[in-house]
């Protein structure tokens, strides 16, 4: 085998060992943060101040995430982000699936028309602000809906599911049309049940963008309580000036920062749903953007 | 991108295309397409409306950039004041800071960034055994998929004087602390180190897709002829992933102008400001918390029409390369 002989030089064997260390190294960098901020999370104040950078804790407790979750202001904003990414990911996926499906069909008339006006909306936008004013003059300003409606297309995604539905064969909808099923009917019933893999695969490359997106909250959301978790997160670490307690009760000039294991738990808690859905993420997401790269 | 488009044939979401034979009449009239394809247009509204009212609505609303807009006027009673507002912004000091703050991040980015994932992605490349290829993987890929907000919230947890790890250990060896995030020296650092941490491991998976296109018997014929290790990554990898590199590189350069505005925002504070500013920043501290709504509009269309040429650009150098472009 010559793979075999591709080790056996000493060079090759220097270089592999060589390889094999820098990768590792590599890999654990890239998660070491998380693993600090993990422990520190579970660690008692005192451990945090005392110990630098610890990735077991002595002694655990849960006194942070018990806290954390019995202050109103974190408890709702986390209750905003799961609704929010629910029903947002349920509206992306229609609006997607919706427009994908005629778009692939070739007969429809103006199709030419309406796949240019989605390639130029990518190449050429309104902005920042006419954005801001439209979204505004909808009276969407402090609504939820800010926070799905502007995103709720992907041009992207779309492209995709528009190549996908083209791939599935003609004859099954003639058969169906022969058995007297309307379009609409196709759609429900036969392209749609077809499409449940794809369906689930953007299912969580919309809800991974819509838990993680600031943007739109920042642009949108003023009201305090309506703030998604992101933002809160943003408010407690960044800015520091966010204790936990309620926004009503913050009178006093001087607000002191929250304790470093309660920031360490609200990170953990706002980034819990990604790495539980993680596994999938790495397997779909690397196709995805593989097929991204494919002219639609 | 050849290589990338046959690894995707491979294993995609997609069945394989069937081809209809029947070849669709274009001169139906149009009412009677209307009434035939009711259903497909029913279908294709929402989607339509969407496309309307936030991506079409704001191209119709960039006129106010012309314009002396107040929001109780509305676009329709506004006074014209031609291009003023781009004049104003030409003439502001501030219009070479962005540029100049803009263009240090796109060098930097092509010098720092770019190159990461290419390298890593060959020792990845070079990695023998199989299983241990994918657990490095697993952990790389990791800080993608967490949002900007988690990324500066571990930095500032990380960097802060008080009582971050950072300043813990530079204390002890240094004597004092550095204030790095409040530093305007350290902010395009920081910048670049965020980026690179969260997005080299990503940025592997289009390199690797097209080192998996790269046929083995290649590297075994390099192996007969008595290539040593560097020469065949010379002579055989290197050039699999050859056109990936100029397509990726020509893309980036489209992208000059987007430094991103999620991460410069949460990381730029009042007093790194100065060399933290890009266009997008400018935008919205100029329009939506000060609510010059025209002047920032003027820069957000400025930015815009930079952005088009350079991606339109781009996208022909690399059809003149003899690459593919992405139109």
């Amino acid at each position: 085998m010559s793979s075999l002989k591709m080790h056996n030089t000493r060079g090759g064997r220097i270089f592999d060992a060589f390889n094999v260390g820098i990768l590792t190294i590599i890999g654990i960098i890239m998660i070491l943060p998380f693993l600090y901020i993990i422990a520190g999370s579970f660690a008692t104040e005192a451990e945090l101040t005392r110990r630098n950078f610890f990735i077991w804790p002595e002694t655990f407790t849960l006194s942070a995430y018990k806290y954390i979750f019995s202050t109103a202001t974190f408890s709702r904003s986390i209750l905003v982000s799961i609704g929010v990414t629910l029903v947002g990911t349920l509206v992306c996926l229609f609006f997607t699936f919706t427009m994908a499906y005629p778009l692939s069909r070739k007969k429809l008339l103006g199709r030419n028309l309406f796949m240019n006006m989605i390639v130029f909306s990518m190449l050429f936008s309104g902005g920042m602000i006419p954005t801001y004013i439209v979204v505004k003059s909808l009276g969407l300003l402090d609504s939820y809906w800010s926070l799905i409606l502007p995103g709720a297309i992907n041009p992207f995604n779309l492209i995709i599911v528009k190549t996908f539905f083209q791939g599935i064969p003609n004859e099954l909808e003639e058969a169906a049309k022969i058995d007297g099923c309307t379009e609409m009917g196709i759609f429900w019933r036969i392209i749609l049940p077809l499409s449940k893999p794809v369906l689930a695969t953007f299912a969580l490359f919309y809800a991974v963008g819509i838990w993680n997106d600031f943007f739109h909250a920042l642009l949108y959301i003023s009201d305090n309580t309506k703030w998604p978790v992101q933002v809160l997160l943003q408010q407690i670490i960044i800015l520091s000036q966010g204790n936990l307690t309620d926004t009503a009760a913050q009178g006093a000039a001087y607000v002191e920062p929250p304790a470093q294991s309660l920031k360490l738990a609200v990170v953990v808690v706002a980034t819990l749903p990604i790495l539980i859905v993680y596994p999938f993420l790495q397997k779909h997401f690397a196709k995805g953007m593989l097929l991204g790269s494919v002219k639609g | 991108m050849g290589k990338i488009s046959a690894q995707i044939t491979e294993n995609n979401l997609t069945q394989p295309t069937i081809k209809s034979k029947t070849k669709i009449k274009s001169d139906v009239p149009l009412i009677q397409s209307l009434i035939r394809d009711k259903w497909l247009y029913i279908l294709l509204l929402p989607g339509l409306v969407y496309f309307v009212v936030f991506k079409y609505l704001p191209m119709w609303g960039i006129v106010i950039a012309f314009q002396d807009y107040s929001p109780f006027t509305g676009v329709l009673g506004s006074k014209w004041v031609g291009f003023d507002n781009f004049i104003d912004f030409f003439k502001n000091p501030d219009f070479f800071r962005l540029l100049k703050n803009t263009a240090i991040f796109a060098v930097l980015n092509l010098v720092f960034f770019f190159p990461a994932p290419i390298i890593l992605s060959i020792l990845l490349n070079e990695l023998r055994v199989d299983s241990y290829k994918r657990v490095v993987q697993t952990f790389i890929y990791v800080p993608h998929f967490m949002s900007w907000v988690i990324i500066a919230s571990i930095t500032y947890i990380f960097f802060t004087t008080s009582g971050g790890i950072v300043n813990d250990i530079v204390s002890q060896i240094y004597g004092k602390k550095i204030d790095f995030l409040s530093s305007p020296d350290w902010f395009r650092p920081l910048i670049m180190l965020q980026i690179i941490w969260k997005e080299t491991g990503w940025g592997t998976v289009i390199f690797l897709a097209a080192l998996t296109s790269v046929d083995k018997e290649q590297y075994e014929a390099a192996i007969v002829d008595g290539a040593g290790r560097f020469r065949r990554l010379w002579h055989v990898t290197l050039p699999a992933i050859r056109s990936t590199i100029i397509v990726m590189l020509i893309l980036q350069l489209g992208r000059f102008l987007d430094t991103g505005f999620q991460q410069i925002y949460l990381m730029s504070n009042s007093l790194n400001r100065g060399v933290a500013d890009v266009f997008d920043t400018y935008v919205y501290f100029v329009g939506i918390t000060q609510g010059a709504y025209s002047y920032s509009t003027a820069v957000g269309l400025f930015k815009s029409i930079i952005g088009v040429i350079l991606v339109l650009g781009s996208n022909k150098l690399a059809k003149k390369m003899g690459e593919e472009g992405i139109f």
